[in-house]
């Protein structure tokens, strides 16, 4: 199979370009992408790019795989392989530090900003704060995210806008502490997100939802907290 | 944190918030939709229609006051698309430190663009 | 100072983890100025991946549960090598640690009284054994790991713990006196080098499974922490001490938590036989780890393995139905479907068991802080060094972990820890001066790996390391095997000391971290190595063909592995809890 890799090094390349090497995959298994990223490695050391857990949980390995964003470490072959061919380009729309590494700062940045920490003025009881089956069933497709930026990458919106536009994944957070019935800080909560940018940028493309390898629904999320800012204006 | 101060309230802005933004979006294009739909009825129903009831139709205070609204929501409508657009791709991520001055020029433009559009609409209204 | 750059911090804690980042958490709200430095983005540490829940009597399931049961569990569990003043510790301090991390926001499943959900788990008992099974895992779905790792880095975040995410730490900085000053960290971004200077030192590096071909484990799960401590003399506790999971998913060796036994799936064998009733009739399959590990090798063994090699077994969850597998067990159903290319709510999973935890690690007391040994057995403080979580060996663990006791393992003794160093830098010590030649150890390994022109690829190294940790130091251990296995390891250190690397640039290379870390991951397979060669007798889940009894005369005790020498010691195990009275060895029957 022909893998073609998006290669960049700051210190001896003037510009990116891509590299091919020719894999050979062994037959009987559907290898993940992750698995023929080693493989390249093993050829050619000098290959960057992240992984940790490699079972889709930590969100190092988002990359575009054949012009598709996705985690490495999950995406079969066989989902993703068309004519024999694979090519694997950092993700869209952050700087590039080398090869399939992109500088995510700006996007932790945006994370940050929405204070992604319970916040609640009350006392602290001598055990839990209780909360319903219910009320915590709200918070279900919200905390799971694993920060892989695959969505905020795919968002034009947040390619346009990134230091303004919260993106769909630290949106998906802000709504995840909202949600929260053991959260007090709703109001201030609402109030930093209500200007032009952080939250009203997002043109519901859904550009987000297509792409985001756990299966959530950033869109939805952010649908509610404009419900809440109209509840709240009005 | 930089929560404050990295909240935006852009000059050109006129420090709206994004929800009436938001809100003035939705509600002015349902204005225009509503006029819109209102003339073709009108049109529609009376087939052969003259100067004189077209004039007559427009001197009317309840066209006139809907008609001044619907100005008013189209000029809001794409004073906020066009700050939008400006905002999104005059920017210096896309064209680098000459982007401020850019988008003030056609920011400025959009808005003198919009004001001539009004006076003369709004004279028009009035001349019938 | 040798050309780099210093930087100075009340605390600096290598791992982002979830021990470290509780660590870092205590000592950041105390106002002392700390960093964290995690090889990767904190949320992308391991503890991520844990699945099933942090066990802890919090009493809520079981209203009447009590921590000493817990206690009677994790004693029994580590088959009486764990220091029973370190568990009674954990088991009596975790009810506190688990509700600080709800505060904190940790999303936690609920029973309908508001109350966080806990379910069943291996090795749980009620009353000290005698009334049945409990429900005592505290669980957020199947992605507590995901949920408290999270929280916690959002808890430092709030704090403004300092994080040097993507650094790499080389080497400890040990001065003439042997106290540890800090350490050497490189920048992965930009390769610059630095010495990051502290009064206290805590390595929260978790795990070393990929010493094994076939691991649940992270593929940063390298033991750099064990490795560091090892070059700086550390002696280690309990290497030979490696759990193999039950259930890792066959050929990918993804993990399926005990909780989906928990909830109520079990093993079949070739003939569809729940084999588990015959091996612990009581407990079945939620019977010790070390346990079920074993009898499916002995299933497999025996040839009622299934498919075409006969190599692995099944877990059933079907009969559990949808609904209570789509609230429960989520993550699994993702994971099976992904890696197994099975849907558990119709078909059983195939499962082998796969290299999981290190219960071993560097020794440490209660408080954290790292221990050497004297001449005459008794233990002496490494001043400035302290360790937790998974790379840590209070010894909370033993011969066998119980499941849900590493997250709360991490929780504790990193909380400890911080409340430790705390209280030490506000009593005011004077920080510890290093000269240039304390920084050369960690220095010169690095000069070597940049100016190397020959030698073996890095990848090809680690994979033969592998091959013969899973072949000769496996679930069944023999002495004559292992010597070869030793023989065989000892032939690789000058070739892995030496590797090439073909890249030397500056900019984000991966390929001289992962030579790095291989020279970690001999360190401690060379520990493990030595030590299992070392302790005749099969205890937990160190089980030797030749040896295959409990040897309480003389192996009751913890091995000590001297990295100097390369020898094999013993050290006391702790038997006088403070509150309770000691539990005494018995016969392990589940
Ligand atoms: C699949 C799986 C499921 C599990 N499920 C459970 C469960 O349900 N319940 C339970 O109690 N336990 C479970 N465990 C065990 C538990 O998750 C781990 O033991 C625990 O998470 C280890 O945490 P830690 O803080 O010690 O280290 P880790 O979470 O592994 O973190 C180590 C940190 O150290 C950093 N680091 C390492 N080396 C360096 C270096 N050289 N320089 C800089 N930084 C470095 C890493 O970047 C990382 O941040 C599970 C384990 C696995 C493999
Ligand atoms: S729906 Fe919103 S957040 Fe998602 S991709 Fe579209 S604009 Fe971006
Ligand atoms: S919402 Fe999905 S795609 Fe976006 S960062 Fe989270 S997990 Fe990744």
């Amino acid at each position: 199979m022909l893998v073609s890799v998006y290669r960049y090094n700051p210190e001896t390349d003037l510009k990116p370009s891509m590299r091919d090497y020719q894999i050979e995959i062994p037959g009987g298994k559907d290898l993940m992408v992750l698995d023929v990223l080693a493989m390249v490695k093993e050829q050619d050391d000098s290959v960057a790019y992240r992984r940790s857990c490699r079972e889709g949980v930590c969100g190092s390995d988002g990359m575009n795989i054949n012009g598709v964003n996705g985690l490495a470490c999950i995406t079969p072959l066989s989902d993703v392989v068309k004519n024999d061919k694979l090519v694997l380009r950092p993700l869209p729309g952050l700087p590039v530090v080398r090869d399939l590494v992109v500088d995510m700062s700006i996007f932790y940045k945006q994370y940050e900003r929405i204070e992604p920490y319970l916040q609640n003025d009350d006392p602290v009881p001598a055990i839990e704060r209780l909360q319903s089956p219910e009320d915590r069933a709200k918070l279900d497709g919200l905390y799971e995210c694993i920060l892989c930026a695959c969505c905020s990458t795919n968002c034009p919106s947040f390619w346009w806008n990134p230091e303004k536009f919260v993106g769909p994944a630290g949106l998906l957070q802000a709504y995840r502490f909202l949600a929260d019935s053991r959260d007090t800080h709703t109001d201030e909560r609402l109030a930093n997100l209500e200007d032009p940018f952080s939250v009203f940028r997002c043109r519901g493309i859904m550009n987000c939802v297509a792409v985001c390898p756990k299966g959530l629904n950033p869109t939805k999320a952010i649908g509610h907290i404009r419900e809440m800012l109209m509840e709240r204006g009005a | 944190m930089g929560m404050k101060n990295m909240q935006v309230s852009s000059v050109t802005n006129f420090g709206r918030s994004g929800l009436s933004d938001w809100l003035i979006q939705r509600v002015s294009a349902v204005i225009l939709l509503l006029y819109i739909v209102c003339h073709s009825a009108i049109i529609l129903s009376t087939p052969e229609m003259s100067y004189a009831q077209w004039r007559e139709l427009f001197a009317g205070t309840t066209m006139r006051i809907f008609s001044l609204l619907t100005l008013l929501a189209l000029c809001a409508h794409a004073w906020i698309g066009m700050w939008t657009v400006a905002t999104d791709y005059l920017t210096r991520r896309m064209m680098g430190s000459k982007a401020t001055l850019v988008r003030l020029v056609f920011l400025v433009g959009c808005i003198a663009v919009l004001a001539i559009y009004f006076i003369w609409c709004v004279i028009i209204l009035w001349s019938v | 100072m040798a050309n780099i750059r210093t930087m100075t911090f009340d605390g600096v804690i290598v791992g982002g983890g979830g021990s470290g980042l509780r660590a870092a958490l205590e000592l950041s709200q105390s106002g002392y100025k700390t960093a964290v430095i995690s090889k990767v983005f904190p949320t992308r540490s391991h503890t991520v991946s844990a699945q099933g829940g942090i066990t802890c009597a919090i009493a809520s399931t079981e209203p009447d549960d009590d921590w000493r049961w817990h206690m009677y569990d994790t004693v029994k569990g580590s088959d009486y090598i764990g220091d029973q003043d370190a568990i009674e510790y954990m088991c009596s301090e975790g009810p506190q640690a688990v509700f600080e991390l709800e505060h904190m926001g940790l999303p936690f499943s609920r029973n309908e009284d508001g109350r966080i959900y806990q379910r069943p788990f291996g090795g749980q008992s009620r009353e000290y054994g005698k009334g049945g099974q409990a429900a005592r895992t505290c669980a957020a779905a199947d992605r507590t790991g995901h949920a408290l790792l999270h929280t916690l880095y959002q808890a430092n975040l709030k704090n403004n713990t300092v994080f040097f995410n993507e650094w790499y730490a080389v080497d400890l900085v040990k001065n003439q006196h042997g106290h540890v000053v800090g350490l050497i960290a490189i920048c992965i971004e930009d390769g610059e080098v630095v010495f990051i200077k502290s009064k206290a030192t805590v390595l929260a590096t978790g795990g070393a499974g990929r010493i094994y071909a076939s691991t649940t484990n992270a593929l940063i799960n390298t033991g750099d922490g064990i490795g560091m401590a090892m070059r700086a003399g550390v002696p280690q506790q309990d290497m030979e001490m490696w759990q193999f999971h039950p259930t890792g998913i066959y050929g990918a060796g993804t993990l399926i938590t005990e909780g989906s036994r928990g909830e109520g799936g079990y093993l079949v064998n070739k003939d569809g036989e729940r084999f588990m009733e015959r091996y612990a009739p009581n407990a079945k399959d939620l019977a010790g780890r070390d346990v079920v590990a074993r009898s499916m090798v002995l299933e497999i063994l025996e040839g009622r393995g299934v498919g075409p090699d006969a190599d692995h077994v099944l877990l059933k969850l079907d009969h559990l139905g949808e609904k209570v597998l789509n609230d429960k067990l989520p993550g699994i159903l993702e994971l099976s479907r992904t890696f197994a290319h099975v849907d558990p709510v119709k078909e059983p999973i195939p499962v082998v068991p796969t290299c999981h935890y290190m219960m071993g690690g560097i020794p440490t007391n209660i408080h954290g802080q790292a221990l050497g040994q004297n001449p005459d057995g008794t233990d002496y403080v490494i001043e400035g060094l302290y360790a937790c979580g998974e790379a840590a060996c209070v010894s909370v663990h033993g011969a066998n972990r119980l499941g849900g006791n590493s997250l709360l393992d991490l929780v504790v003794f990193g909380r400890a820890s911080g409340i430790y160093i705390e209280k030490m830098l506000s009593s005011g010590i004077e920080q510890q001066e290093a000269s240039d030649s304390d920084l050369e150890l960690g220095l010169s390994r690095l000069d070597k790996l940049n100016q190397s022109s020959s030698g073996e690829k890095v990848a090809d190294l680690r994979k033969e390391l592998q091959v013969i940790m899973q072949n000769h130091f496996g679930v069944f251990r023999k002495g004559d095997f292992m010597r070869e296995g030793i023989q065989k390891l000892q032939a690789m250190r000058e070739r892995i000391e030496n590797p090439h690397l073909q890249d030397k640039s500056n900019a984000f290379n991966t390929a001289r971290v992962e030579a790095l870390e291989l020279q970690n991951l001999f360190e401690v397979a060379e520990a493990t190595a030595i030590a299992a060669e070392g302790r005749e007798e099969s205890r937990g889940a160190h089980a030797r063909d030749d040896f295959t009894e409990r040897d309480d005369d003389n192996w009751l005790c913890h091995s000590m592995f001297f990295p100097d020498t390369k020898t094999l010691g013993k050290r006391k195990v702790n038997f006088a809890p403070k509150t309770v009275p000691t539990f005494e060895p018995m016969i392990r029957t589940y």
